[in-house]
């Protein structure tokens, strides 16, 4: 429509060095809150998957889960926004906390809050079959904010936080699927934020990507530390020594190892989590 | 290969060809305009109007569809996004059942149970009149209820193709399942859908026997739903063999047929031009 188009230019050309206030539905808590897990477990059926899991996620810090192929990190990653209710057959005990609400016991209503809270960026990008425009504000629409100014105000500025602005401005309402996949991923990225969730998960983020495509995620992540917190699942050792502050390691389903980062890579002191850093098993 | 591929694209113009042979001598006497708006239908007195033909496939095809695709359409959302493993095995085989009856079958059902309903329930409180139950609205009914189960599986094959990747990302932001059915799985499916419907339609114009056990079969153009009507296809079927003696009858059956044929072909070109306007969208 002309009229729309006519709307988009003027919004374009508008002041844009105004701070951003995110809206107050959106507003974090004063104080980070922390992820608890506590004697968490979950069956796939009849497959015992993740074992009394006991870890305290902290706030504001790169969390890297590492572990060899299929030893329950995406699993354990999916359970705290509990997309592993997709799956059949599901089973968990214990309790996961965000704050002071159980993740693993809430209703379904409850459910649909805090996943907002704990953002997912995928392994590869998903971009939701509609515009650019769109998919950014996606989020905000669902959960009922739908002035149109506000959305673009919070496109704008999250496109800007992950650096794609200046690349898509001029095509909005282009769909996003015509994007690069390094570009998608950011706009996934900027989706997720939209609705500033405190946590944010990353399934092997960067694992599609190319190399420069990959270190500008990278950096991302590191730069958005400050404001959200960040748990990211990793088979790229090299990328979880660059950028983790604290490390989980995971064998079989069960938690090895937790610990400060430079602690866990430097002068780990389980058997198993040596072996694995020097690459004897992945 | 070739040879097989081009026989069978071959029939499609040999049947055209010899639809418009047939139906040449009615087109010698009667201008092609006059016979597809004219209204009245008396083949004794040589008034061979299609109007009501015309008009009654559309308005039981439209009605059809138009019942048929929110049910189908609610039905698989719910197989694909709510629906546990049980209920799906359950389900799946009775579409595939109801999807393999004869059309017949369906007829019968529409005569039995459809149309005294209607005669009894609805059209007394629509409309003062007496129904003979026969109408629109029935094969309208009976019609989409073939389309369900063909509608239901071709969207069900459809929504599972949509990745789940894409749900998990619209869950991740809060969505409820019902604003990822709606937004993400039908939105990804839109095209899908469409081609599907495209099929249903197909089907629904051509379909013979169904219809024509319940519509009425009056040749007057239906002002209402609880009008009789009476589709090309039924007008062919039942007809076709029968008053061969009087002249030009045969060649108006023969148009009849041609009618429908072009209408079918064209319905299916035009789809396509918008099926591809959407996939490049």
């Amino acid at each position: 429509m002309w009229f729309k188009n006519l709307f988009l230019r003027k919004f374009l050309a508008s002041d844009c060095n105004e701070a951003f206030v995110p809206d107050a539905k959106f507003k974090h808590p004063d104080k980070a809150a922390e992820i608890k897990v506590e004697d968490f477990n979950l069956w796939f059926g009849d497959a015992h998957i993740l074992k009394n899991i006991n870890v305290a996620i902290p706030p504001n810090k790169i969390t890297c889960i590492i572990g060899p192929s299929g030893c329950g990190k995406t699993t354990l990653l999916k359970s705290f926004n509990r997309l592993v209710d997709l799956s059949e057959n599901v089973k968990m005990t214990g309790s996961i906390r965000l704050g002071d609400e159980d993740i693993v016991n809430c209703s379904a209503s409850e459910l649909v809050e805090l996943r907002r809270k704990i953002g997912l960026v995928p392994q590869r990008p998903t971009p939701l079959p509609m515009s650019i425009m769109a998919n950014v504000a996606y989020g905000c629409k669902i959960h009922g904010l739908r002035r149109i100014r506000e959305n673009r105000r919070i496109v704008r500025h999250y496109l800007k936080v992950v650096g794609l602005w200046n690349e898509v401005k001029d095509r909005l309402r282009s769909p996003a699927v015509k994007l690069s996949i390094g570009q998608q991923q950011r706009l996934c990225l900027a989706r997720s934020l939209a609705v500033e969730p405190e946590f944010i998960l990353a399934d092997e983020a960067t694992s599609a990507l190319d190399p420069v495509s990959s270190r500008t995620v990278e950096d991302l992540f590191v730069k958005l530390k400050e404001q959200y917190s960040i748990i990211m699942v990793t088979h790229t050792l090299r990328q979880a020594m660059r950028i983790a502050d604290y490390v989980i390691f995971i064998y079989l389903g069960e938690i090895i190892e937790v610990g400060d980062a430079k602690e866990v890579f430097h002068n780990p002191k389980h058997e198993l989590t040596k072996k694995y850093l020097e690459g004897a098993f992945s | 290969m070739m040879a097989v591929t081009i026989i069978s694209i071959a029939f499609v113009f040999v049947m055209a060809i010899g639809l418009y042979f047939k139906s040449i001598p009615i087109l010698e006497e009667h201008s092609l305009w006059g016979l597809i708006t004219d209204s009245s239908w008396q083949p004794f007195k040589n008034h061979f109007g299609f109007l009501p033909f015309i008009m009654g496939t559309i308005w039981v095809t439209l009605l059809a569809i138009m019942i048929a695709l929110p049910l189908s359409l609610m039905t698989a959302i719910f197989l694909t996004e709510y629906a546990k493993k049980r209920v799906k095995k359950f389900v799946f085989p009775a579409l595939d059942i109801l999807a393999s009856l004869p059309s017949v079958i369906f007829g019968v059902w529409g005569t039995i149970v459809i149309v005294p309903l209607i005669s009894d329930n609805i059209a007394p409180i629509f409309s003062g009149e007496f129904s003979t139950g026969y109408t629109v609205l029935t094969a309208g009914i009976v019609l989409s209820l073939m389309l369900v189960p063909i509608l239901v599986s071709l969207f069900v094959e459809l929504f599972s193709t949509v990745p789940d990747d894409l749900r998990a990302a619209a869950y991740s932001l809060g969505a409820t399942r019902w604003q990822t059915a709606k937004n993400v799985v039908i939105k990804k499916s839109l095209s899908g859908i469409f081609a599907s419907v495209v099929l249903a339609i197909s089907k629904a114009l051509g379909e013979t026997i169904a219809v024509l056990m319940v519509c009425g079969c009056l040749p007057e153009v239906p002002k209402t739903l609880l009008d009789a009507c009476y589709p090309l296809p039924a007008l062919i079927a039942n007809n076709y063999g029968e008053m061969l003696s009087l002249p030009l009858y045969e060649s108006a059956l023969m148009f009849a047929a041609l009618l429908l044929f072009i209408v079918v072909i064209v319905f299916n070109l035009v789809s396509r031009i918008i099926l591809k306007r959407i996939e490049t969208k």
